[in-house]
């Protein structure tokens, strides 16, 4: 038994290049299918953990799910904004223990900018319930100041006391500049794994300040209102985007609800994040288990381009199949001789896909970051992961029966004398 | 007259795919100690009664016994280990697997076989330092000895392969037309090496050819008839 594994292994190397290109291809359809796993896991755990302890996210009528993306993940842009009267109204509220109104729609570089108010700092929370935290500096206090979310200062390389300006819409190129009224760094929040990481944080009275002088998305022509004079106008804004709020008591939550969704001055929308979280899973499911199903079908053709391989090889190997037959080998230990090495490919193929897997997440993790806001972890297998690692050895195993019922029928169809 | 080490008798066989051969043998016997010299031109079932005797074809009638065992009563994994424990076998052409050293091609034989590796080693040495004596005494230089298989040439690796089916002191040697590649000069000192090994090893030798030429040295002559039958073809 220990002799044909060594004999499996010694012949499997012997054709090393042709065994080795398959091992490659095994290996990169499983690191495809664990990439796919971890990705989908890790979105799914970053969503999970962008909110925390918040009961309630209201806006304007939409859908749950689109609501939760622009107030919360800052993906796509709301639809419509809510009276400030209504969100006031809604603050007042004997339930509610704090309200953090939400005013997005400028942007900076393509990151977003959120116009909010003290108590952002105060009550947000994220991942396990843990509060923002300042790696440097403090909330804003004046008009035209700004704290910036960790990812903003790293990849534009902000400090405190830089001055920047913000772009009117959101975008990365081609939009009008608000550069009349530049804001002051005068906080950089920690790293929280969140959409806030990539946020701009701004006070709802600047917002309004730098829209004073615009109309319709552009600035009036003929109208300047220079920045030491926008103190003089009422700054008390009129819509905001969204708001956030957390309840005295949990219980309180449906009814608050029910109001919030009959509000008589205009169509409101409440959500409860984790409810509005389970819709968008059901939602992009479909395409997860479609992606999921994908790339097994790449495992798949990896596996049986390994089958193939090792067909092929077959005949050239009638020969050796023949000797090893009349040293005394039964038709059964031919058979383990080539179903070895089909096994032994596949369990190479997945312990590199891993290693690959580790690496890639490791190389790109940044760049994620960057780009999509998904913290990667380079970990090495998760248990879902193993589940799938094992459900390709098991693919595997059951490929390997191929090749070695091969050689089982041909060492007894040729006997001694192969017949070629 | 002792019993013979093969008898062969009322042997009929025919492949399933090819119904005019019939291999038909009415009595063979070989003594022990023999080296017996069987003729069959090609298409005389030469290949098929190898297969027979080495047990991976069962005949359809008839009695086949080797050793005092009944082949046609054992079953299939029986017969393997009665052919890897008492039979060595030598072929024309590419007897040896490629990427294995011409030690390790020796040893295949050990490996399948508890009882060859028991006798290999019975006189002390380690299976791999018994390849090396075997090598040696087939004149295979030790320079060759860890040389890649592939990089002999065909002299040299029919004598790998001798080395292979007497290696453990089988028996029965089967060697099938091992000389085919090798020229004149080359084929009788092969022939006489062979001889001289089975006779150090106590082994009986059972040669076919088509050519009769070599059957000069072997103790008697048999002939495989075209179609299938055997006949004394008087000793040499």
């Amino acid at each position: 038994m220990r002799w044909l594994l060594i004999l499996a292994a010694r012949s499997a190397w012997n054709r090393r290049l042709t065994l080795g290109m398959t091992l490659v291809a095994v290996a990169l359809s499983v690191t495809l299918l664990l990439g796919v796993e971890r990705v989908r896991h890790e979105a799914r755990n970053s969503f999970a953990l962008s909110v925390s302890g918040t009961d309630l996210v209201v806006g304007a009528r939409t859908s749950a799910v689109q609501l939760m993306l622009y107030a919360v993940f800052r993906l796509g842009e709301a639809s419509n904004n809510i009276r400030w009267q209504s969100y006031q109204a809604i603050a007042a509220d004997p339930a509610v223990a704090w309200a953090i109104p939400l005013s997005l729609g400028d942007s900076h570089h393509g990151l977003p900018v959120l116009g909010t108010t003290g108590a952002y700092f105060e009550h947000f929370r994220y991942g396990d319930g843990q509060p923002l935290s300042f790696a440097a500096g403090a909330p804003f206090s004046g008009l035209f100041e700004t704290v910036l979310g960790a990812e903003v200062a790293d990849r534009l390389g902000y400090r405190l006391g830089d001055r920047i300006v913000i772009s009117h819409g959101m975008g990365d190129t081609g939009l009008a500049e608000h550069d009349d009224k530049p804001f002051t760094v005068v906080g950089i929040l920690a790293r929280t794994g969140t959409p806030v990481d990539r946020t701009l944080h701004v006070s709802l009275e600047a917002i309004e300040a730098i829209h004073l002088d615009w109309a319709g998305g552009a600035p009036l022509p003929g109208l300047s209102i220079p920045a030491e004079y926008v103190r003089k106008f009422d700054l008390q804004p009129k819509e905001i985007t969204a708001a956030l709020i957390g309840l005295k008591s949990r219980a309180a939550v449906f009814r608050l609800q029910r109001k919030i969704n009959n509000h008589p001055g205009e169509p409101l929308l409440a959500v409860l994040p984790g409810v509005a979280l389970d819709q968008l899973w059901q939602m992009v499911g479909f395409a997860e288990r479609t992606l999921l199903a994908v790339s097994a079908m790449v495992v798949a053709v990896g596996l049986a381009g390994l089958v193939a391989v090792i067909l092929a090889s077959l005949g050239e190997r009638r020969r050796e199949l023949a000797i090893l037959r009349s040293v005394g080998a039964r038709p059964g230990e031919l058979f383990f001789l080539l179903s070895a090495e089909a096994l032994f490919v596949t369990l190479l193929g997945a312990l590199l896909g891993v290693a690959l897997l580790a690496l890639l997440t490791t190389l790109l993790a940044p760049l994620v970051q960057a780009h999509f806001g998904l913290s990667l972890s380079a970990q090495w297998v998760t248990s879902d992961e193993l589940q799938l690692l094992a459900a390709v050895v098991a693919a595997g195993l059951l490929a390997s029966l191929v090749p070695g019922y091969s050689a089982y029928r041909l060492s007894l169809a040729d006997g001694l004398t192969p017949r070629l | 007259m002792p019993a013979a080490l093969i008898r062969i008798e009322n042997l009929r066989f025919r492949w399933a795919d090819d119904a005019d051969f019939c291999l038909d043998i009415p009595l063979l016997e070989v003594h022990a100690g023999e080296r017996v010299f069987l003729h069959g031109p090609s298409g005389s079932g030469k290949s098929t009664l190898l297969g027979l005797l080495g047990g991976v074809l069962v005949p359809e009638r008839g009695r086949l016994h080797l050793l005092g065992s009944e082949l046609t009563q054992l079953r299939p994994a029986a017969r393997d280990r009665f052919r890897a424990d008492h039979v060595g076998f030598l072929f024309q052409l590419f007897n040896l697997i490629p990427y294995l050293s011409v030690v390790d091609n020796v040893l295949l034989s050990c490996r399948f076989s508890a009882r060859r590796l028991a006798r290999a080693t019975a006189a002390g040495n380690s299976p791999a330092a018994e390849a090396h004596r075997l090598l040696t005494q087939l004149d295979l230089d030790a320079s060759l000895h860890g040389r890649q298989v592939t990089r002999l040439s065909v002299g040299q690796q029919q004598r790998v392969a001798a080395a292979r089916a007497l290696i453990g002191q089988p028996e029965i040697v089967i060697a099938d037309e091992p000389t085919s590649a090798l020229d004149t000069e080359r084929q009788v000192a092969f022939l006489e090496l062979l001889r001289d090994e089975c006779d150090r090893s106590g082994s009986t030798l059972l040669f076919v050819s088509h050519d009769r030429r070599l059957a000069a040295g072997f103790d008697r002559q048999l002939s495989l008839a075209t179609g299938g039958g055997v006949s004394a073809g008087g000793s040499a």
